[in-house]
C-alpha cells in the first residue's frame, strides 16, 4: 500500500518569497512590525545555513528536551479498535511520543529553535502568547535556560482553566499578563503580544507558538517541528520496514500537525488527517474548527481560514481544549486543504473526553486533551482499515495539565 | 491619480499657512445615530479632515480606548454597510471635508474588496488607511483603490528607516501618516522635537503632506507638532470623551455629542497658533 513514489509537483516547496502558500499566508502586519519580520526572516535564513546553529539546536534537542521521542506501538488500543471493527480490520496504532519531551509537549521543539535565533539577533526580552499554557511553559523554560526576560500573554479565561501551567510559568521566572480583552482566550493573547511587540521593537523577540502569524513564522515553526515527522520516517522504517499508511494529528494553530505531516507530503501513499476541535458540534457554532466551519480571511499577519461572521468580524472559538481554542489555523494547512492533500476532520468535546479516558485505561498514557482529539478520530478511522495498515498518531502532549479540568467535566471533586 | 478632496484640502491649508486638524472617531460608537450626529458637527468644531474608524473585533494596532470604542460599535450592531451609510448621510450636507476610512483589512476582504471600493467611492470616501496592509501587499487594495480614485494613505513609523521609506512612499497618495511613536494608539506621548526631525527627513523624499498621529492628547501637543507637520491627528482622546459621557449601561447621553465636540474645539485651536507666531 505504501510507496516511496514522490509527486513531481511538490507539496513541500512552499512558501514563496512573499511567504505565500498559494494565496494563503503572506505578511499582513502594521508598518512598525514590517522591518522586524524582514529582519527575522533574514536572521532565520542565515541561521538555517549555519552548521553551528544546527549543532547547538540538535544538542539541546537531545540533552535538554530528550529527543528523539519514541515511536510506540500501542497494543491494547490496536486490539480494541480491531474488536470494534465490523469488517475484521483495525490498523496497527503507533504513537509518536512527543508528550515525553521536556515540558510535556511538542512546543519545546519550536521554542528551542526560536530562542537560539533570538540570542543570535541580540534580543534580550522574549514575549509569547499562550492558550493551554504549554507554549507559555515551553517559552518560559528556554528563557530561564538562556537567562532572558520573559513575558507571557494569556487570556483570562485560559488562566482560570490552566492554573497549574500559570504557576509553572511563574516558577520559571516569567511574568504572566492576563488578557481580558475580547473573550480572554488565545486570539486575544496574540493581539496583546503583537501590541507589546509594536511598543518594544528594539529589544524584544516575539516567540510565536504555532505555525501561524506573518511570514516567516509559519515556515520557521514548521521547520522546527518537522523533527517529529523526520524521526517518524526513520523509526517506522526501523519498526516496520516501510512508511506509514496514514498520519493523524490534532490541530490548534497547526504546528504539531505540520511537523508530523510535512516530511510525508510528497509520499503519495501516505494518507494524512488533521483533526480540528468541533467543540459542542460544528453545527452548533460553538467550535474551533476553522477549516471545517470557517472561511478565508486575514488575521494575525496571514491569510488563512478563520472563524468569522458575514461582516468579517472574528468570532470566538470554543473547545474543551484550551490549546485548540483558536479561530484561525496556520496558512499552510489552508493551502493543503484546498489542494486536497490533507483531510481535515473534526471531533467534539465529548468524543475527545472519551478518548482521553480510553487511552489512559488501555495504554497507561494520560494524553493532553489536544491529542485526545486526534485519538477520538483514530477511533472512528481505525476500525474501517485493514489490519496491516500502519497508522501513526502524534501524541503531542501529556494530560497532567488537564486532569483538574477533566475531573470537573466528569463531575469529580478533587 | 486624479485630485481628491484630500489633495484640495491640504493645498488650501498650505495657502493658509497652517496644518490640518484631523479627528478620528469610530463609526457607530456608541450607536449609529449618535455617531452620525457627532460626525456631522466635527467640521464646525474645527476638524479639517475626518478619519472614520471601521470597527473590527481584533484591532491589533490600537490601545484600550479605541479597542473599547470598536467594541461599543459592534455591540450596537454596527456593520460596514452602516459605516458607508454614515458617509453618504454626511455628504448630503458637506461635500468638501475629506473622509478617510481607517481600519483593518478583513472586513474589507470579505465584503469583498472590489465591491467595497465601488461602494466607498459612491458614498463619498476619499481615502483609506488600512493598518495591516503594508507596501508588500499593494496588489490587495492599494493599487485597486488608486485606480478608482481613492487615496491609499500609508503609515510611516519610527522603524521605517531610509532603506524602507521609498517602498512606503511608492504607491502612497493623499498624504503620509507619520506614526509618532513605536507603539499602539493612545499610549505613549510623542516628543515634538523627535517628530519634527523625522517629518523633515521624510519631506526630503516626498512632496506629499505629512500628518502626525498616535498619542496626541493636549492642545499644547497639537500646537507643538503642528509647527513641524502638515497635519495633526487626534483619536483616542476624542474617543475617550465618548466613553466618559455614556450612562451606566453604556448608552449615549445628552453629553455624548457635546463633550467630544468641545474637546475638538479646544484641541483644534492648536493648529492656528503658528499663525499668531
Ligand atoms: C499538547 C498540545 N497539542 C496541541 C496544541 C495545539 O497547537 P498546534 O496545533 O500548534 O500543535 C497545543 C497548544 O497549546 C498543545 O498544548
Amino acid at each position: 500500500m505504501s510507496s516511496n513514489e514522490t509527486i513531481l509537483n511538490s507539496f513541500r516547496s512552499g512558501p514563496d518569497e512573499e511567504g505565500a502558500f498559494g494565496h494563503f499566508g503572506g505578511r499582513f502586519v502594521a508598518e512598525t512590525l514590517m522591518p522586524l519580520i524582514l529582519e527575522l526572516e533574514e536572521a532565520y535564513e542565515t541561521a538555517k545555513k549555519d552548521e553551528e546553529y544546527a549543532f547547538e539546536l540538535n544538542d539541546l534537542a537531545k540533552h535538554y528536551a530528550g529527543r528523539p521521542s519514541p515511536l510506540y506501538f500501542a497494543p491494547r488500543l490496536t486490539e480494541h479498535f480491531a474488536n470494534l471493527s465490523t469488517v475484521g480490520g483495525g490498523a496497527k496504532i503507533y504513537f509518536k511520543r512527543d508528550e515525553l519531551n521536556h515540558t510535556g509537549s511538542h512546543k519545546i521543539n519550536n521554542t528551542l529553535g526560536q530562542i537560539l535565533l533570538a540570542r543570535r539577533m541580540g534580543k534580550k526580552r522574549i514575549i509569547a502568547e499562550t492558550g493551554a499554557g504549554q507554549h507559555g511553559v515551553a517559552t518560559a523554560t528556554v528563557a530561564a535556560r538562556f537567562n532572558m526576560e520573559c513575558v507571557v500573554y494569556m487570556g483570562a479565561t485560559d488562566i482560570e482553566r490552566q492554573a497549574p501551567n500559570v504557576f509553572r510559568m511563574k516558577l520559571l521566572g516569567a511574568t504572566v499578563i492576563p488578557v481580558t480583552a475580547g473573550t480572554g482566550t488565545l486570539k486575544d493573547a496574540m493581539n496583546e503580544a503583537l501590541r507589546d511587540w509594536v511598543a518594544n521593537v528594539d529589544n524584544t523577540f516575539y516567540l510565536i507558538g504555532t505555525a501561524a502569524g506573518p511570514h516567516p513564522y509559519p515556515a520557521m515553526v514548521r521547520d522546527f517541528q518537522s523533527v517529529i515527522g523526520n524521526e517518524v520516517r526513520e523509526q517506522i522504517m526501523e519498526a516496520e520496514g516501510r512508511l506509514p499508511d496514514s498520519l493523524v494529528a490534532c490541530i490548534g494553530g497547526g504546528s504539531n500537525a505540520i511537523g508530523l505531516f510535512h516530511p510525508f507530503l510528497d509520499d503519495k501513499g501516505v494518507e494524512i488527517y488533521g483533526v480540528e476541535a468541533a467543540g459542542k458540534g460544528v453545527e452548533t457554532g460553538e467550535h474551533a474548527a476553522s477549516l471545517n466551519g470557517g472561511k478565508p480571511g486575514v488575521l494575525h499577519g496571514n491569510r488563512t481560514y478563520l472563524l468569522q461572521d458575514d461582516e468579517g468580524q472574528i468570532t470566538d472559538a470554543y473547545s474543551i481544549s484550551a490549546g485548540l481554542d483558536y479561530p484561525g489555523i496556520g496558512p499552510e494547512h489552508s493551502w493543503l486543504k484546498e489542494q486536497g492533500r490533507v483531510n481535515y476532520v473534526a471531533v467534539t468535546d465529548n468524543e475527545a473526553l472519551d478518548a482521553f479516558q480510553l487511552c489512559t485505561k488501555l495504554e497507561g498514557i494520560i494524553p493532553a486533551l489536544e491529542p485526545a482529539h486526534a485519538l477520538a478520530f483514530v477511533e472512528k478511522l481505525a476500525p474501517t482499515l485493514p489490519k496491516d495498515h500502519l497508522l501513526v498518531m502524534n501524541m503531542c502532549g501529556r494530560g497532567d495539565k488537564d486532569v483538574f479540568a477533566v475531573a470537573g467535566y466528569l463531575g469529580v471533586e478533587l | 491619480m486624479i485630485e481628491t478632496r484630500i489633495d484640495r484640502r491640504f493645498a488650501a491649508l498650505k495657502n493658509e499657512g497652517r496644518a490640518a486638524f484631523v479627528s478620528f472617531i469610530t463609526a457607530g460608537d456608541p450607536d449609529l445615530q449618535t455617531s452620525l450626529q457627532l460626525m456631522k458637527k466635527l467640521p464646525e468644531a474645527g476638524t479639517d479632515v475626518i478619519e472614520l474608524g471601521m470597527p473590527f473585533s481584533d484591532p491589533m494596532a490600537d490601545g484600550p480606548a479605541i479597542q473599547l470604542s470598536s467594541q461599543r460599535a459592534l455591540n450596537a450592531g454596527h456593520t460596514m454597510a452602516k459605516t458607508l451609510e454614515m458617509v453618504r448621510e454626511f455628504r448630503k450636507g458637506d461635500n468638501e471635508t475629506p473622509i478617510i476610512l481607517m481600519g483593518y483589512y478583513n472586513p474589507i476582504y470579505v465584503y469583498p474588496a472590489d465591491k467595497f471600493l465601488a461602494d466607498a467611492l459612491a458614498a463619498g470616501v476619499d481615502g483609506l488607511i488600512i493598518v495591516d496592509l503594508p507596501p508588500e501587499t499593494d496588489t490587495e487594495l492599494c493599487l485597486p483603490a488608486r485606480d478608482v480614485g481613492i487615496n491609499f494613505i500609508r503609515l510611516a513609523t519610527p522603524t521605517t528607516d531610509e532603506k524602507r521609506l521609498p517602498a512606503v512612499l511608492k504607491n502612497a497618495s493623499g498624504f503620509l501618516y507619520y506614526v509618532s511613536i513605536a507603539g499602539i494608539t493612545g499610549t505613549a506621548t510623542p516628543d515634538p522635537h523627535v517628530v519634527h526631525k523625522a517629518v523633515a527627513a521624510i519631506k526630503q523624499s516626498t512632496d506629499m503632506p505629512v500628518a502626525v498621529g498616535f498619542g496626541v492628547k493636549t492642545r499644547q501637543q497639537v500646537s507643538d507638532i503642528a509647527r513641524g507637520a502638515d497635519g495633526v491627528v487626534v483619536g483616542s482622546a476624542i474617543v475617550s470623551m465618548i466613553a466618559d459621557s455614556l450612562d451606566g449601561k453604556g448608552a449615549a447621553t445628552s453629553e455624548t455629542v457635546e463633550r467630544p465636540l468641545a474637546l475638538v474645539k479646544e484641541l483644534s485651536g492648536g493648529v492656528f497658533d503658528i499663525l499668531e507666531g
